[in-house]
């Protein structure tokens, strides 16, 4: 008798181009078979009508804890990805204290374990305290299990620090994460242009964000290290990171439901839910985001989760902080943004949400395969709801989705062969 | 005498019945929602406040008993003056509380501060603030109409509906009135509100400035720039001269007060070039000889200390109709 049988729904395993109709058979926390044959399970699911992917991998979430446990901790973080079909969240490392030694990343495995709902991978900093200048020690975190670095909320801003963080990146085989954002161009707190002069808030241009990533290309072809770009905002990165893959580096990108799905228009009302880092930009900026996601010049989609406390969201759009979470919500911004508007179907979204995250950070995840450890979400496609912030599994509220009709939606997530949320 | 005379007869009861029109809004937040018509409203009604200053007993009874809360979370001077005399002329009582030595200081935020304030019971607030869009941030959570006293560098709308009240005074119209602004664009909310009202009474607008002053996707709100102010001085009808905020010199905005002043300044030699009539304003407080030099400021071509006057009749009409709209 196997653990658990997923029937008769549309199986799409985008690592081996699996679409078909069949049968997940699960036993002691790997998929054990998949097929026709329907052995006897202490539990079976019915997903007729149901996509069933590989649990959907999110590389870039907030959790706060350390910290800031009144904004979201990491059951909460985990609790709101699993409800969203996630099964693995990678931890942005800024918390109080931030994660830049073995001991902070062995604290969020352990509170990951506690919680017992999704997979909660560490990232380390990149440098000590976040503060750009000395690294931290990456070799000892990974071997205490983070699976990347990044100082991500800020970029590394000196050229040196980058080249030797790329370096050492290279000698350990991990991959450094970049927010992209040249500090001396940074001090806005929305997309420069049009709507921030009349609002008379300061800007950030986009030229911010693509002189780092220019600038880090140069060093990973020097080093060889491996390098992602996280959130990218801009037409001109999308463009940036297509040459250097057609250089052959090795690059790789994300991009945030945010900025596939809204401009810097929605900042008219001042309301900080419309603010995030990097900003909101125009409409060719959210066309040639899309765009390459499409053709897979941007790899992954990942949330940028950032939870805040509400009075710190009812305040001056200039003094409040930057980030909004959607892992509640972000499958059906996805599908939104992205299939619903005829750019692809969804074997090809689910890579850029499972396998082509996996590779980046955990390659034995991301597949639905035999032998696989068993992460699965179940995904009901035409499942129309609307997301309201009230019923959400995170602490956070703040979140400019609230209200949107979204269709398709994860009805059960299941990680190392359990059942961690049915709808 | 006699035309004062004539329109304090009309005014003795303080209600000013120009047209039909019927003033609908709780707040005055901003130039960019108002119609034109709604701001040549404003000025109408400030017209016929006018007179009011030139009695010995300078006061209307038009908002006794009412309490207009200014709340000055960013410092100022004339502006609270000029809101305190236009309360104190309609017989409004004023509390006042500044963003120094408030509970702002110690944490409190701009919001619960306003609710606390509302919960005392007060009939309007004035708001001066350091950050664009809080006026936006209270508008829909206090009950209470706002004024906006100036916020950040997002607007000003009663200096900008002064200065379009000085120009309709002097020039009898706006319609097809051209405006040179001059300065810091980038940081300046007067500018912003002066684009809009302007633009909507048929106006024209030129930014003038350096680059690193005059963002050019201004130009999305309807204006020209220009690089240099010596090209469009005989091209228009009034020039505004914005203060210069020597802390945009310290972050290296402009290399110098000497150089602005010598590409950006008004002096003598520039008015010569100009059309004979045209109306130099300054919001204030001026710089001398940075943007302006003593013999321009104090000149026949000033109309700086009309500006100020006048701000008293404006501010006048925007507290009445905002207290009285909604009744």
């Amino acid at each position: 008798m196997i653990d658990i049988l997923i029937t008769n729904g549309r199986v799409i395993d985008p690592a081996s181009g699996r679409d078909e109709i069949a049968n997940v058979a699960i036993s002691n926390g790997f998929v054990t078979k998949i097929g026709r044959a329907a052995p006897k399970a202490h539990q079976t699911i019915d997903a007729s009508e149901m996509i069933v992917s590989p649990g959907l991998i999110d590389l870039h979430a907030h959790c706060r804890e350390p910290g800031h446990e009144e904004e979201e901790t990491i059951a909460t973080a985990a609790a709101s990805a699993v409800a969203g079909g996630f099964s693995t969240i990678c931890a942005m490392p800024n918390t109080h204290p931030p994660q830049d030694d073995e001991t902070s990343i062995l604290y969020v495995l352990q509170r990951m374990a506690r919680a017992g709902k999704a997979r909660v991978l560490p990232a380390g900093c990149i440098t000590k305290q976040r503060e750009g200048k000395e690294l931290a020690e990456m070799g000892m975190m990974l071997e205490a299990g983070a699976v990347a670095f990044t100082d991500d909320g800020t970029g590394v801003a000196s050229t040196i620090v980058m080249q030797r963080a790329l370096q050492y990146a290279k000698m350990i085989g991990v991959v450094l994460m970049q927010h992209c954002q040249d500090p001396d161009l940074f001090g806005g707190v929305m997309n420069s242009g049009a709507v921030a002069v009349r609002l008379g808030l300061p800007g950030i241009a986009a030229s911010g964000e693509e002189i780092m990533l220019r600038r880090d290309l140069e060093l990973v072809k020097r080093t060889g290290a491996r390098y992602h770009a996280m959130h990218l905002s801009s037409a001109g990165s999308v463009e940036i990171i297509r040459q250097a893959k057609a250089e052959g580096l090795p690059v790789t990108a994300e991009a945030a439901p945010h900025h596939l799905l809204l401009t810097d228009a929605a900042c008219m009302g001042y309301d900080p839910n419309y603010k995030m880092n990097p900003p909101l930009r125009s409409a060719s900026d959210v066309e040639a985001l899309r765009l390459g996601v499409a053709d897979g010049t941007i790899d992954c989609l990942a949330t940028d989760h950032a939870p805040h406390a509400q009075e710190e969201k009812e305040m001056e759009f200039a003094l409040a902080p930057f980030g909004i979470v959607s892992l509640d919500c972000a499958l059906g911004l996805y599908t939104k943004a992205l299939i619903h508007s005829g750019l692809m179907d969804w074997p090809e979204m689910l890579a850029r949400l499972t396998v082509n995250p996996a590779k980046i950070i955990a390659p034995t995840l991301g597949l639905l395969q035999k032998d696989a450890p068993a992460d699965i979400t179940i995904i009901d496609p035409k499942k129309r709801w609307t997301v309201n912030v009230n019923k959400f599994a995170s602490k956070g509220r703040n979140c400019p989705y609230h209200g949107w009709k979204l269709k398709s939606k994860a009805v059960t997530t299941i990680v190392g062969g359990e059942v961690k949320f049915q709808l | 005498m006699t035309k004062k005379a004539s329109s304090s007869s009309k005014e003795t009861d303080s209600k000013p019945d120009n047209d039909k029109f019927v003033w609908t809004r709780k707040d005055l937040v901003g130039l960019d929602e108002l119609s034109a018509e709604e701001i040549v409203h404003i000025l109408d009604t400030a017209q016929s406040f006018q007179e009011v200053s030139t009695r010995s007993i300078k006061k209307v009874p038009a908002l006794r008993g009412k309490v207009v809360a200014l709340l000055f979370f960013e410092d100022s001077t004339r502006t609270r003056m000029s809101f305190e005399l236009a309360a104190s002329r309609l017989s409004a009582d004023t509390v006042f509380l500044s963003g120094k030595g408030s509970s702002t200081s110690k944490g409190e935020t701009t919001l619960d501060t306003v609710r606390n304030v509302e919960a005392m019971g007060v009939d309007a607030f004035v708001i001066r603030h350091s950050q664009s869009g809080a006026p936006h941030l209270l508008q829909d959570k206090v009950n209470v109409p706002i004024i906006n006293a100036g916020d950040g560098q997002h607007e000003h709308p009663t200096q900008a509906l002064l200065d379009i009240f000085t120009i309709r005074q002097k020039l009898g119209t706006l319609e097809g009135v051209r405006v040179a602004i001059v300065g810091d664009i980038a940081h300046s909310r007067v500018a912003r509100s002066n684009i809009l009202g302007l633009k909507k009474l048929g106006a024209e607008v030129v930014v003038v400035g350096p680059p690193t002053l005059v963002p050019s996707t201004i130009t999305a709100m309807g204006c020209e720039v220009s690089n240099s102010l010596d090209d469009i001085l005989d091209q228009v009808d009034v020039i505004n001269m914005l203060r210069i905020q020597f802390e945009r010199f310290a972050s290296n905005l402009f290399p110098s007060v000497r150089e602005y002043s010598s590409l950006f300044g008004m002096n003598s030699k520039r008015l010569a070039k100009c059309r004979k009539n045209v109306l130099i304003m300054h919001p204030g407080p001026i710089n001398r000889g940075v943007e302006l030099t003593s013999d321009v400021a104090d000149g026949p071509n000033s109309c700086i200390l009309q500006q100020v006057t006048n701000g008293l009749a404006v501010r006048m009409a925007v507290l009445y109709l905002v207290s009285r709209g909604r009744e």
